[in-house]
């Protein structure tokens, strides 16, 4: 790979943008019919496809708990969805490492002791990756758990955080990520200001994280508002209503 | 049905909830305190590599073992460096045999992860010729889970690098039990993990307080004092302050573990 070219010149990403700008992101809920909720995302190239079925009768029965309803949460990539090579269908060992860490947000956030002995089944496929597909995911199957009724405390959402050329950036795209020195998903809470997923790779320091932590509760006050109008234009139409709903 | 190892676990783990209430642990432990441990090396000569770590009743080994592979495509001058782990059924009642599940690749690529963040083994120097390179395979071996896992892998892995010996290569093949020197490591990395119980967070949980827990923070730190890999696991959530606290923590309880694997 081009490793030489530089990723940040003039205070400038390659595409533009500033060190904390987000990519276009945009979400679309209850695109699908058979589920009880689903939820498109589009997030710069990313294209995530999110659904929610449930809460249903446990299967097989023996998982079921009495006190809650269990949460699965499948997170996979689809073999046509990065530039490069064709990849393997289902979920890697990576994959199942993020179904496992997106199923702790969902039961989190899902209250899951109103419906025991039931199961509530998450799916987020990637259609087209271009690096923070995790988070993308798990913004779009938050907002698919909402559209499906699942009562939950809040909606979850968030941004990938990284350390390209020695300067922390918001929103990694795939580029970016690849030659980052640095890599922290988050997914928070922004009702009860909590860290609901966070992975980290790279070396950091305290400040550093400290300040991709700040830089992650932003990103995600954007991103939020998009999911809401997304909520709202699929019970209220489009263009409905003012900002205040 | 839930198994009947599951039900004595809820029942041990609703009796660590009680005695936490009053900020006791059931083994008298401080809230921020390990449990003995050890560390032996070169336990399983016929591996490259190897070590057996005890946290208290927890038992992980690791070997290292060696092999010529094909680079991959996008890197084809660096030698490949591959963490697994296997949960034997030996190990813990509800262990079975079989593929990784969730548990076992999730502990994996933690360790997996802080070292290759921590940029531990140059895979650099592992290039032999065109289309060959030299790949280290650390694998662990959970002997006895009685909590904290994750302490005790990083530990096994770490103490099974600096043990391990790079083979001798002789016209692009490995020469078996001859070695071309050690493995030389350019820092140490090894994890804390934090438990949160009832809102309480306390370091090295044993078995039970293991199945009580409600949410992990596990943070890799580098001996240099850099955090190389983070994973915050199960259903509780923590503040970013928590977090920054916890890592300062992280890099003081490491502290006699690299001693002791320096030693």
């Amino acid at each position: 790979m081009e490793k030489e070219k530089k990723l940040i010149v003039d205070g400038k990403r390659a595409d533009g943008r500033g060190m904390e700008d987000l990519r276009p992101l945009s979400i679309k809920a209850g695109v699908l019919k058979r589920a009880d909720g689903s939820a498109l995302i589009e997030w710069g190239r990313n294209k995530v496809l999110a659904a929610a079925y449930g809460p249903r009768e446990v299967f097989p029965k023996h998982l079921s708990n009495v006190h809650k309803a269990i949460i699965n949460c499948r997170y996979a990539m689809a073999p046509f969805s990065s530039i490069e090579e064709h990849g393997r269908s289902g979920p890697n060992r990576r994959a199942i490492e993020i179904g496992k860490v997106a199923k702790h947000v969902f039961e989190n956030i899902v209250l899951t002791k109103q419906f025991p002995k039931t199961q509530i089944d998450i799916s987020m496929e990637v259609l087209q990756s271009d690096g923070g597909t995790r988070v993308a995911g798990i913004t779009a199957a938050s907002v698919a758990l909402a559209d499906a009724g699942i009562p939950m405390k809040d909606l979850v959402q968030g941004v990938s955080l990284g350390r390209v050329e020695g300067q922390l950036v918001a929103d990694l795209d795939k580029y970016e990520d690849n030659q980052g020195e640095a890599d922290v998903p988050l997914i928070v809470s922004l009702r009860s200001r909590e860290i609901l997923l966070f992975q980290q790779d790279g070396m950091l320091t305290k400040e550093e994280l400290a300040r991709m932590f700040e830089m992650g509760f932003k990103g995600a006050e954007a991103v939020r508002a998009v999911q809401v109008q997304a909520l709202k234009d699929r019970y209220y139409g489009p263009h409905e209503l003012n900002e205040d709903g | 049905m839930a198994r009947e190892a599951d039900i004595v676990d809820e029942i041990r783990a609703e009796y660590v909830k009680d005695v936490l209430k009053n900020g006791q642990r059931v083994d008298g432990r401080e809230l921020l305190a390990y449990r003995p441990f050890s560390v032996q090396k070169g336990v399983f000569p016929n591996a490259e590599g190897s070590a057996l770590a005890k946290l208290g009743d927890t038992q992980v080994a690791a070997g290292i073992k060696f092999d010529i592979l094909e680079p991959f495509a996008d890197r084809p001058t660096e030698g490949v460096f591959t963490v697994q782990c296997e949960f034997l059924p030996l190990a813990h009642p509800t262990f079975e045999a079989g593929p990784p599940n969730e548990n076992s690749i999730e502990l994996a690529r933690i360790v997996d992860r802080g070292i290759r963040s921590g940029e531990c083994v140059d895979v650099e120097k592992f290039f032999i010729e065109e289309g060959k390179v030299l790949g280290l395979f650390v694998d662990l071996y959970v002997l006895d889970h009685c909590g904290n896992l994750s302490d005790c892998a990083s530990l096994a892995a770490m103490a099974a690098l600096t043990d391990a010996k790079i083979p001798k290569v002789e016209e692009a093949k490995i020469v078996r039990q001859e070695y071309s020197g050690a493995l030389p490591l350019q820092r140490l990395v090894l994890s804390s993990t934090f438990e949160k119980i009832n809102g309480t967070v306390l370091l090295d949980a044993d078995g039970d307080e293991d199945a009580a827990s409600e949410g992990r923070l596990v943070l890799a730190v580098s001996d240099d004092g850099f955090l190389c890999a983070s994973q915050k696991s199960k259903r509780a959530a923590f503040h970013a302050e928590e977090i920054l606290a916890l890592f300062d923590l992280a890099k003081d309880k490491t502290a006699p573990l690299f001693r002791a694997i320096k030693a």
